[in-house]
């Protein structure tokens, strides 16, 4: 499996200091149109982590994970993301900060016009690590999501399966230190959602932090014989500990 | 440094930053045809300008060194105060020559107002004496008092009152043209403005992507500014080439100094015209940048 790797970082200078949070919410919450969509989240993720965020529809995970990169600020509380406070953050700020998070969206984006396969190299060229990219690993990256075939199809010309997958495809390319992903198995048939959840695993095995917002407890349960993830819930705009009804 | 290096780039390309935006056919021909539009004023701007800087030279130029003596007197005494007009020249410092205007001569300068069968020796017409200048010209004043006291019908004419509102206009002429060019300069850099905000604004998916994968602003604004100045370089070289084109076609000077012949470039001027689309391109990149920063900022 091709993933870049992070020494290669190291040699160009970018040096990521060792943080001992990733994502770190305190009291924090989210109010919209005079709606409290989240209120006294406190959470830490540790490098290396494996979670879900459970919770009814509309209850606020995505909303939570919008805050993990970036895309909303919080109304009250604090969020740090590798132990940086997103208020204090520039938009260049956000933009490296970014490219040490892969993001899975429920409604995966992708630049229409560009094939699948230069969508997926797309984070490369962006943060200027076009010599990581070699048509090789892109192809290791569409083989491991079952894309072979499809690298060279349009974003529109994918089913919705299909565009998790190579969301999730590229989300990964960067290497990143953390994985979002919101409800990354929607649209896929049980078979292919086991194999996501593998390569999830696989990632997290190799230190890679994880979260993933679900309402599918048969996921959290297949992962949970794999790897020690903690489940979240949110209920009532609060973030709970779940675990014993699992 | 950095503003340098995304100038630098747009020669240099960068092929990923181009691609991430889609082709937009409409604005890309709206830019070219704004750039080409407006490269082709500034030219006839430019041509204007500079035509009537030269206008204004020759006009104040030939209308300095010559001046005219007006002879009015009774019949008989015509030739002597002619010859004591002559006489008063002939010893003054500033004076290269002088010499009394024949009938012929007067006759042609007054038959476009009377026509050609004038009958000049029945009317009272005055004598003219053509002086033509050296160096810094005579002393008008101390030579007006020489006349008055040898020649008493003789009045010195050094067309000043001509010479003055024809430069003046010429001059005006010519700052017209030049705020005309800024004009031009000032709508391109609006409409390619324009135009870059509504590609910015179509492009919204585009942004939400390149952001979602960590793409600084700057690496979205260099893929709208290479686009947009590129377009604004290739429409304004078409427009120079065509503008340049017509003013070759533009009749040449006339020796009457008619106001609207001459109306193109001389010599090294026709280097100016070739600067004008890297100026296009320059008032593409600035405002391009500029509208591309701040529509990003408003998005974040």
């Amino acid at each position: 499996m091709f993933v870049c790797d992070a020494r290669k970082d190291e040699k160009r200078g970018v040096k990521h200091e060792a943080e001992k949070t990733l994502i770190e919410l305190k009291n924090a919450g989210f109010t919209y149109g005079g709606r409290e969509i989240l209120s006294e989240m406190t959470l830490q993720l540790q490098p290396g982590s494996f979670h879900f965020l459970t919770g009814p529809s509309g209850s606020g995970k995505t909303t939570l994970l919008n805050l993990c990169y970036q895309a909303l600020l919080p109304t009250t509380g604090m969020v740090r993301v590798f132990e940086q406070d997103v208020r204090a953050m520039t938009r260049d700020d956000i933009a490296r900060v970014r490219r040490r998070i892969g993001v899975v969206h429920q409604n995966c984006q992708f630049l229409d016009h560009l094939s699948v396969r230069e969508n997926l190299a797309l984070p490369l060229a962006v943060s200027g690590r076009d010599d990581d990219l070699h048509p090789s690993n892109v192809d290791d990256l569409l083989g491991w999501v079952g894309l072979t075939e499809r690298g060279d199809a349009l974003p529109p010309e994918l089913s919705g399966g299909e565009r998790q997958r190579a969301a999730l495809a590229r989300a990964i390319i960067m290497s990143p230190d953390l994985i979002l992903a919101d409800e990354p198995t929607g649209n896929v048939d049980w078979e292919m959602a086991q194999r996501l959840l593998a390569l999830l695993v696989e990632l997290n095995k190799m230190g890679k932090t994880i979260l993933i917002a679900t309402h599918d407890l048969n996921l959290i349960r297949t992962v949970k014989s794999e790897v020690s993830a903690r489940v979240l819930r949110i209920s009532n705009s609060k973030l709970q500990l779940a675990g014993a009804d699992l | 440094m950095e503003r340098l290096r995304s100038l630098m780039d747009i020669f240099n390309g960068d092929g990923n930053a181009d691609r991430v935006v889609p082709p937009s056919g409409f604005t890309a021909r709206l830019t070219s045809f704004t750039a080409a539009s407006m490269a082709f004023l500034a030219v006839f701007a430019l041509a204007l300008s500079l035509a009537t800087g030269r206008l204004a030279a020759r006009w104040d130029a030939e209308l300095a060194r010559t001046s005219t003596i007006r002879i009015s007197a009774p019949e008989g005494q015509m030739a002597a105060q002619s010859e004591a007009v002559l006489e008063v020249l002939r010893t003054t410092p500033g004076i290269s020559s002088a010499r009394v205007m024949s009938d012929a001569e007067q006759r042609k300068l007054l038959e476009p107002w009377f026509g050609p069968d004038l009958p000049l020796d029945t009317l009272p017409v005055p004598r003219l004496i053509e002086v033509l200048e050296e160096g810094r010209g005579p002393d008008a004043a101390g030579l007006k008092l020489r006349l008055a006291a040898d020649a008493p019908g003789a009045v010195l004419d050094d067309h000043t009152r001509w010479r003055r509102p024809l430069v003046n206009a010429a001059m005006r002429l010519r700052i017209l043209g030049v705020v005309s060019m800024l004009l031009i300069a000032g709508s391109t850099a609006a409409m390619i403005t324009l135009a870059a905000q509504s590609a910015l604004a179509a492009n919204g998916q585009v942004i939400s992507v390149l952001r979602l994968i960590g793409a600084r602003d700057v690496y979205i604004a260099r893929a709208f500014v290479r686009r947009f100045t590129l377009r604004a370089l290739i429409g304004a070289c078409v427009g120079t080439g065509l503008a340049i084109i017509g003013v070759l076609f533009m009749p040449a000077a006339a020796e009457e100094g008619a106001f609207l012949t001459g109306l193109g470039f001389k010599g090294w001027h026709w280097i100016l015209p070739l600067l004008i689309p890297p100026l296009a391109a320059c008032v593409a990149f600035w405002a391009t940048r500029w509208a591309a920063f701040r529509t990003l900022s408003r998005l974040s």
